[in-house]
């Protein structure tokens, strides 16, 4: 009874604290990995979809590792290229409108985090007006013909660009992190709002820039809306759009992989496959971007 | 600052705001430029509003199209279709915020108890995936698994033997709200836990101590601290919610629609979108879009104050 036996030590040590542990204890554990299950198996699913056979998959003996291991249905997809250029597209697309959201963003949240700058009621009211209240979906769409956006890759890029929710985040950051007395102090040595932007807001709003960067390129990536309201052009739609099109609408564009694409691989195959080639980039990122989020939404749960 | 200095105080109204802005202009400059994008692409919209009084037509534009007043309102309250996609907005609403509304809650209290420091940690990571996969992507992965023929939640239950047929999950509009709805719960819930995390976290460890020593069990601490503690934001939370009501979603309903479910899945997303921009009746959606945004901002406005005025930090 003296020796501790190791494997005991070692259970010991994944507890915290002293207290023993519980039925009720499992019983949590037990619903939480249920509950964890539901959110990673059907990915699972889809993915040994996707590499199984055709014969396997019709034959529905396919759970939740691959049978009879093919790459057939992502050649096809390579072959075919409509999806490989749409992720290229997209990729590009989500780079500039994070690029462009976040200038915007930090021009407005800095000159707002200032305590006592003239007019800046009027200024908030103005930028944030808008999160409460849109002109709708077809003043929008004339909006948008009117400035000649219509099937432009700009369409997707530069409406959306400035979020007033990410701004109130930001600025919160900054005021929280940032002290007023700060700012006097590089005013009466002589620095320029833009210099102590540059030099010292900046360098110290790294953790926040990410956070902030990985919602902008996140939420682009996601949407599909804006694309099924304003463009019409096939090479300009981005990922998402070309999926539901190819997955959702079970009407013309079903499927519209080349014939050649359809031979090798059934519908069923080709479809999973196409869902993990546009899941698989944001799952790869995800699990290193996933505590920037988590800390941006705490600084936004935290009132300015 | 500079504006401060003493002499600034014998100077006129206009020179103390050509000091102020001699120190200053550099931050209105940077505001020009989000406020210029605000105006371009929101405010430039807003005038379009007046569609909803006008007959459009496309092809005149607004100087050639006739005013008509209310007739497009009128309409509308009288269109079937109006009224169904409201009926339907308004209950999915409701029933997502019902069903919906507590599962994070009891989520986040349940990780809070839970003590494996590192399956916590990492079941937390897997829960929050839901919320980064776009609606296209989760309607996809759901038509995979719930097809009534060649799905695997169906082929498990026939091989199972519990069911004979295949059960129209995404294809018979009652199987479909149910799922919907639980899809919806499934997607958020791992999400909205965080904001009560950080909440619990913020609870003073002597009160559990004190509860402790008074014999408190693990049930009675729930109940007694940790819910107590928390309320303030999960009234926050709701009166929220409550607010929006009058959205809707058009990317997570248009990714779950198909012509068998039409019934519930027309929602006013689907109305504005269908009517106004594949239909052309532009007045008409315009109207329905004027009136969505008024409603929903009433509720926010109203929501905001009805959160002060119980104590609780607003939104505005």
């Amino acid at each position: 009874m003296t020796t501790i036996h190791p494997q005991a030590n070692k259970k010991a040590s994944i507890f915290r604290g002293v207290n023993r542990v519980r039925i009720s204890d499992f019983v949590i554990a037990f619903i939480i990995l249920l509950l964890s299950l539901t959110c990673i198996l059907p990915f699972i699913h889809v993915a040994a979809k996707s590499l199984s056979s055709n014969t396997a998959v019709l034959s529905k003996s396919v759970y939740l590792w691959p049978k009879d291991l093919t790459l057939d249905a992502y050649k096809a997809i390579f072959a075919d290229g409509q999806l490989t250029y749409s992720l290229g597209y997209t990729i590009v697309v989500t780079v500039l409108f994070t690029a462009i959201g976040m200038v915007v963003t930090t021009f407005a949240a800095y000159p707002l985090a200032i305590s006592g700058l003239k007019g800046k009621p009027v200024f908030a009211f103005i930028l944030m007006f808008t999160m409460y209240f849109s002109a709708g979906l077809i003043p929008e769409y004339l909006l948008m013909k009117d400035l000649g956006l219509l099937n432009t890759m700009w369409v997707l890029v530069l409406p959306l660009s400035f979020s007033p929710y990410n701004m109130l985040i930001m600025r919160s950051f900054l005021r929280a992190t940032i002290p007023d007395s700060l700012y006097e102090a590089a005013n009466l040595d002589g620095a320029t709002y833009m210099q102590i932007l540059t030099k010292i807001v900046l360098p110290l709003s790294k953790s926040i820039i990410a956070t902030l960067s990985l919602f902008y390129a996140v939420g682009r990536w996601n949407a599909y809306a804006d694309a099924q309201y304003y463009i019409t052009t096939k090479r300009l739609q981005p990922l998402q759009y070309l999926l539901s099109n190819m997955v959702l609408n079970s009407g013309a564009d079903a499927i519209s992989l080349s014939e050649a694409a359809a031979q090798t691989s059934t519908p069923e195959v080709l479809q999973a496959a196409a869902i993990m080639f546009a899941t698989l980039p944001i799952i790869m990122v995800y699990p290193f971007v996933q505590k920037y989020f988590v800390k941006g939404v705490m600084v936004g749960a935290v009132k300015g | 600052m500079n504006q401060r200095v003493p002499v600034a105080r014998n100077l006129g109204r206009g020179q103390r705001f050509l000091i102020y802005m001699r120190n200053h202009w550099q931050l209105y400059l940077l505001l020009m430029v989000p406020v210029a994008f605000v105006i371009v692409f929101k405010y430039a919209a807003y005038p379009g509003l007046q569609i909803a009084f006008m007959n459009f037509k496309p092809a005149k534009g607004f100087a050639g199209s006739a005013w008509v007043g209310w007739e497009n309102f009128e309409k509308i309250f009288r269109d079937k279709d109006f009224l169904r996609a409201l009926q339907n907005s308004l209950a999915f609403n409701f029933l997502d915020l019902l069903v919906g509304f507590p599962v994070p809650i009891a989520l986040a209290i349940m990780l809070n108890e839970l003590r494996f420091n590192r399956f916590k940690r990492v079941s937390q990571t897997i829960l929050y995936l839901p919320h980064f996969l776009s609606w296209v992507i989760i309607a996809s992965v759901a038509l995979t698994l719930f097809k009534p023929e060649t799905g695997l939640i169906n082929t498990l239950m026939m091989q199972a033997g519990w069911i004979d047929q295949g059960i129209p999950f995404l294809t018979e509009k009652w199987h479909w709200a149910v799922t919907y709805l639980l899809i919806g719960v499934w997607q958020n819930m791992g999400w909205g836990t965080i904001i009560y995390l950080a909440a619990i976290t913020g609870i003073d460890a002597e009160l559990y101590e004190a509860a402790t020593i008074d014999g408190a069990g693990r049930w009675r601490k729930i109940w007694n601290v940790t819910l107590p503690c928390i309320r303030g934001t999960m009234v926050t939370l709701l009166i929220m919610n409550l607010g929006r009501v009058m959205g809707s979603n058009f990317e997570r309903i248009n990714a779950f629609g198909n012509v068998q479910v039409k019934d519930f899945q027309y929602q006013l997303a689907i109305y504005i979108y269908e009517k106004g921009l594949s239909g052309g009746n532009y007045s008409r959606a315009t109207a329905v879009g004027l009136f969505q945004s008024l409603v929903g901002l009433l509720l926010v406005i109203a929501s905001d104050r009805f959160a002060k005025r119980l104590g609780e930090d607003g939104l505005l």
